[in-house]
């Protein structure tokens, strides 16, 4: 691993969805390149053989019957909602309008 | 003695006696919250109103000769990252700053359905990450026994409403430490259960494999009783255990003779503080006197656990906290397309903790790195879920130290974030491994501060590790002493959103 991360930190926040400020990404590409590098530690045990630990509960799950029961009404599903419009989440427009025109036939 | 100065077990029997009205221990606790938050910033919302409903309720219904549960009447703070329908559930972030559940969580369900007066929900690390509460979006917690220092954290403000005597029990949440840490650095009882012993329902996950709600109190007994109302399985947590609670209150005194107790070699090593490690040993010895078979234990591939943790946790936080994204719940940045939105929410109301976690569990989730790192983390963490099975093969109950170090200053690690990962790492191999895991009060350091250690039982051990923390709090001078008071000025309270 080289010391400079800026470029992973470019990536990962991409994939992350993270706007980060030239100030956050220099911060970041030092401090991600420290944490990974003492995290690397792990890779000096060796493993062979062993299967990973997703958790530790060997019980199966908890299962019920599949019926239906009563949800949240709508009204306070979408309380929280930053943007409505009547039953819908809004968000920016998703397709553009050419799109739109082909699809929508 | 002033009401709030009393144990949770004494104000039940109080209450239940008919000697005191739930009414008066909720105006005595208010009055002690409006001299002690003003300084310490314990909650993120104050309740006061909501707290004094509950407590005219129960009191009414005591007169009608309703049954009602032991905890009836006596009150309790919320740590905000459990969903609480109609209150404001922050997790101390910006980005939740005004979320208001629109249900329960069963823990806090629970706890409405038998009457315990709500006085709020307190202060933690952004999402529960972090080890001293000053990564909270809003302000850190100050330690009541000494503010220039951090009460450990994520779970700060429960462990210091409770150690302020602001309230008598409050519930907090464990992914790595954020129960015992804090309960070790305010001179608490504060357990992590089993996993899948409490009900995750409606708890804000962090890292899913790993988080569990549990207790922080000022005795074992009350630790017990709170333990007793939230154990057992929940239709609406499918990782819930299904085994039977027993009533963990119950015949607490325990005769250590024949109990096998190992003193982990990793959790009282040369780097810790020197004081921390003698209190440790001291309980030890105490045991040993009364009939335990005492030896020491290495777990030796938990020298790994900080490194497999820091990789499993931020990988699982990474996709938790995919959810936000200014769409459903939540602030949201206005612009122009639906991914430069989701960038400047996450990026705007997102603290640099939480921030740096989601870039490290992306990094150890991308293409290229998995099996380098979250497969190989995966792997190291079940050979430290061997080690436990092989240690408690021939040992009842495992002991070390809950904190390297008593409380340190504000602002000292902050910097670093390696440094305050480090302050997790008495604690983090249980919660790999899952098992059931307490800090107890050890004594009052020479810097005038308390010290923790740590006892560890095999799956579905509370019951035990619960016995012997009473043993070890009878054979001192009962439960753990709180700070000395301050003298302030205390402004109004009024219930918030």
């Amino acid at each position: 691993m080289t010391d400079d991360f800026s470029k992973e930190v470019e990536y990962v926040a991409r994939l992350a969805r993270l706007k980060l400020s030239p100030e956050e990404k220099a911060i970041m590409s030092d401090q991600l390149s420290s944490i990974l590098k003492t995290a690397q530690r792990v890779r000096e045990l060796d493993t062979t053989g062993v299967e990973p630990t997703s958790h530790v509960i060997s019980v199966p799950a908890l299962m019920r019957e599949d019926e239906t029961r009563p949800s949240l009404p709508l009204n306070r599903v979408l309380q929280n909602a930053p943007k409505r419009q009547k039953d819908f989440f809004r968000v920016p427009r998703i397709t553009d309008r050419q799109d739109e025109e082909t699809n929508g036939r | 003695m002033e009401l709030y100065e009393k144990t949770a077990a004494e104000l039940s029997r109080l209450l239940q006696a008919g000697e005191v009205s739930s009414v008066e221990v909720v105006r005595s606790f208010m009055d002690r919250i409006k001299k002690m938050e003003p300084y310490l910033k314990a909650f993120v919302t104050h309740t006061p109103g909501l707290a004094l409903k509950t407590a005219a309720e129960v009191d009414e219904k005591r007169r009608r000769g309703e049954s009602l549960h032991p905890l009836a009447g006596v009150p309790i703070a919320v740590k905000d990252n459990i969903c609480t329908e109609g209150l404001r559930t922050t997790c101390a972030s910006r980005i939740l700053e005004n979320y208001v559940p629109p249900y329960d969580a069963t823990v806090y369900r629970k706890i409405k359905e038998v009457g315990m007066p709500v006085f709020g929900k307190t202060n933690m690390d952004e999402f529960a990450m972090g080890s001293s509460t000053e990564h909270s979006a809003f302000y850190p917690t100050r330690n009541p026994w000494d503010p220039e220092r951090v009460p450990g954290g994520s779970s700060g403000g429960s462990a210091v409403a409770v150690a302020a005597a602001m309230v008598p029990l409050a519930l907090g949440s464990d992914t790595g430490g954020s129960i015992r840490l804090p309960a070790s650095m305010c001179g608490l009882t504060g357990l992590r259960p089993t996993f899948g012993r409490v009900s995750r329902y409606g708890l804000v996950a962090f890292a899913s494999s790993l988080d569990q709600v549990g207790p922080l109190s000022v005795s074992a007994q009350d630790n017990a009783l709170l333990l007793n109302l939230i154990a057992g399985s929940d239709p609406a947590d499918s990782t819930s255990l299904p085994d039977p609670v027993p009533d963990y209150a119950e015949r607490l005194s325990v005769d250590p003779s024949g109990l096998r107790v190992g003193l982990i070699e990793q959790n009282v090593e040369d780097g810790f503080d020197s004081e921390v490690i003698a209190a440790v040993k001291k309980a030890a010895f105490l045991l040993e006197r009364r009939g335990a078979e005492v030896g020491v234990v290495s777990l030796p591939r938990t020298g790994y656990g900080l490194e497999a943790y820091y990789l499993i946790a931020p990988s699982e936080a990474s996709s938790n906290l995919g959810r936000y994204d200014g769409v459903r719940h939540g602030i949201c940045l206005e612009d122009e397309t639906v991914e430069s939105m989701f960038n400047r929410t996450r990026g705007g109301g997102f603290g640099a903790e939480v921030k740096r976690r989601i870039m490290i569990g992306t990094y150890a989730l991308s293409a290229g790195y998995y099996d380098a790192y979250y497969l190989q983390a995966m792997k190291v963490r079940t050979l430290i879920r061997r080690d436990y099975e092989t240690a408690f093969k021939k040992f009842d109950l495992l002991i070390g130290a809950s904190s390297p170090t008593t409380a340190f200053k504000i602002g000292e690690k902050t910097d670093d974030p390696l440094q305050m990962y480090l302050s997790d790492i008495c604690n983090i191999t249980d919660s790999l491994a899952g098992v059931p895991s307490i800090s107890v009060p050890s004594g009052l350091h020479s810097n005038g501060l308390p010290m923790g250690l740590q006892l560890t039982a095999p799956p579905l051990g509370e019951s035990l590790l619960l016995k012997v923390a009473y043993f070890l709090e009878q054979e001192g001078e009962g439960p753990f002493p709180r700070p000395g008071s301050f003298t302030s000025e205390g402004g109004s309270l009024s219930d918030e959103a």
